[in-house]
């Protein structure tokens, strides 16, 4: 145990910059695939048949890629066809891409989950579709999606940990560079877990808060 | 003011409106009466284009009623709806309720409608009620709300699918007194209802619709009291005498 907390001490800092660099991951993904994830929701409720077919189509091949070929195609293959990307950038953007396609899915639920009354009733005082959607469907689908929202993040945090694969130096690729360099394996990956517990805790503290509050009304 | 001719609306194969000719005077009460499934509220729907219709012709004020037309949004706001469940929107106050129409589609100031919604919220007996949100009101206060609402729009004419069907039966009497008062005031209504009571007090008119075409149709008395057709007379025997 005295051995763990000296490699703790040791290790904590360069951990840390990994930490970081995990954060920038979460966060950047998230915010790409929230705002992608409604772009095809919103297209797929339409009621436009090429928008809806695109977007359902779209999110089954999106779906049926591994992330970790998805960061590989961005990574690799891209500066083939042109587009050079730095390694954070394809992690966030590959990540992105592959829960846009579950964060779609999970807004759709929640707009088709509201009752057509309230679209008709919309409709009856004169507004149009996409004033429809702000006004009147989006504000109530937000409480039916925050649940499953927060265990997206969690996962996400999680998967970002796949941005190793493409030379990301976020926890876990920090972590098995400290291991395979001191072969403290047990220290280092426990410390390691324990990153990730830690940064999860928050999150789930937050699920369970919008949980509380969808279970409310 | 609304001139229905030779409506005709299928869904899929079976036709719910089979040419329907009527037409609503400015001022005018007409009561749609019929059974279930008779294609009364398809009717309405038609109206301010909630539905879309196959053939014929609807106008209002002289503009056709076309669901797919940008001038749908003005007949809208000329024809307000008030609908069977009430279709509060559940995340807004009342008054918020009240004043989403004109603030967000006729583009009024803020300070004006709220003013106005407030007087409208008094006017159906619920100004206490202004900052409650829906869930927390009875069914009959809900739907008061949901007669503020389409008023506020400033209409030439409303429509009512069936306002009181959904309401405990000692809620009704209120809805109904504010629509009384509403006619008082010269209001244009069209209002599919089970309420024979109120068709038979209020109403100028009456339609009896029956299969997706109008059986019969004249003043309110006439043919409450003396239904000619017999469809009327058997409905009318089973609405007033169920048992």
């Amino acid at each position: 145990m005295q051995a763990f907390w000296r490699d703790a001490t040791e290790f904590l800092p360069i951990l840390m910059s990994g930490v970081a660099l995990t954060v920038i991951v979460t966060i950047g993904s998230l915010l790409l695939s929230t705002a992608l994830g409604l772009v095809w929701a919103l297209m797929r409720v339409s009621g436009i048949g090429i928008f809806s077919g695109f977007s359902a189509g779209l999110i089954n091949v999106i779906r049926g890629i591994p992330i970790i070929v998805m960061l590989f195609y961005l990574y690799f293959v891209m500066p083939e066809l042109g587009l050079t990307l730095t390694a954070l950038e394809a992690a966030i953007l590959g990540l992105g891409i592959a829960y846009s396609a579950y964060q779609a899915e999970n807004f759709r639920a929640g707009i088709e989950a509201i009752d057509k009354g309230q679209i008709e009733a919309a409709q009856a005082i004169g507004m149009g579709w996409w004033q429809t959607m702000r006004r009147v469907v989006l504000p109530q689908a937000i409480k039916i999606v925050l649940p499953p929202y927060g265990n997206i993040m969690i996962m996400m945090l999680k998967d970002s940990s796949q941005a190793s694969t493409i030379t990301v130096a976020e926890l876990a690729l920090q972590g098995k560079l400290i291991a395979s360099s001191t072969f403290k394996n047990t220290s280092v990956f426990t410390l390691v877990a324990l990153m990730y517990l830690t940064m999860s805790i928050p999150l789930i503290l937050l699920v369970r808060h919008f949980e509380k509050r969808a279970g409310h009304k | 003011m609304i001139e229905l001719t030779n409506v005709h609306k299928s869904f899929g194969k079976v036709e719910v409106l089979k040419g329907i000719t009527a037409s609503v005077e400015k001022g005018e009460v007409v009561c749609v009466i019929g059974p279930s499934g008779s294609g009364k509220s398809t009717i309405l729907r038609c109206i301010n284009g909630l539905e879309s219709y196959d053939s014929g012709d609807i106008l209002v004020e002289g503009a056709r009623v076309d669901r797919n037309a940008p001038s749908i949004v003005a007949i809208r706001t000329q024809v307000s709806m008030v609908f069977q469940r009430f279709n509060l929107f559940p995340h807004r106050t009342a008054l918020e309720n009240v004043i989403e129409g004109p603030v967000y589609v006729k583009k009024e100031p803020r300070a004006e409608a709220l003013e106005r919604g407030r007087a409208l919220l008094a006017q159906v007996g619920l100004a206490e009620k202004a900052d409650s949100y829906p869930p927390q009101l009875s069914g009959g206060q809900q739907q008061r709300v949901a007669i503020a609402r389409a008023l506020a729009m400033q209409p030439k004419a409303i429509l009512f699918d069936e306002p009181t069907s959904a309401l405990d039966p000692e809620l009704v009497g209120d809805v109904l007194s504010v629509m009384r008062r509403l006619a008082d005031d010269g209001m244009t209504m069209v209002v599919v209802t089970h309420e024979m009571g109120f068709a038979g007090d209020v109403a100028d008119r009456v339609l009896f619709i029956d299969g997706g075409v109008i059986v019969e149709q004249g003043p309110a008395k006439s043919v409450l009291n003396q239904p000619q057709h017999a469809r009327t007379q058997d409905f009318l025997r089973r609405v007033l005498h169920p048992l």
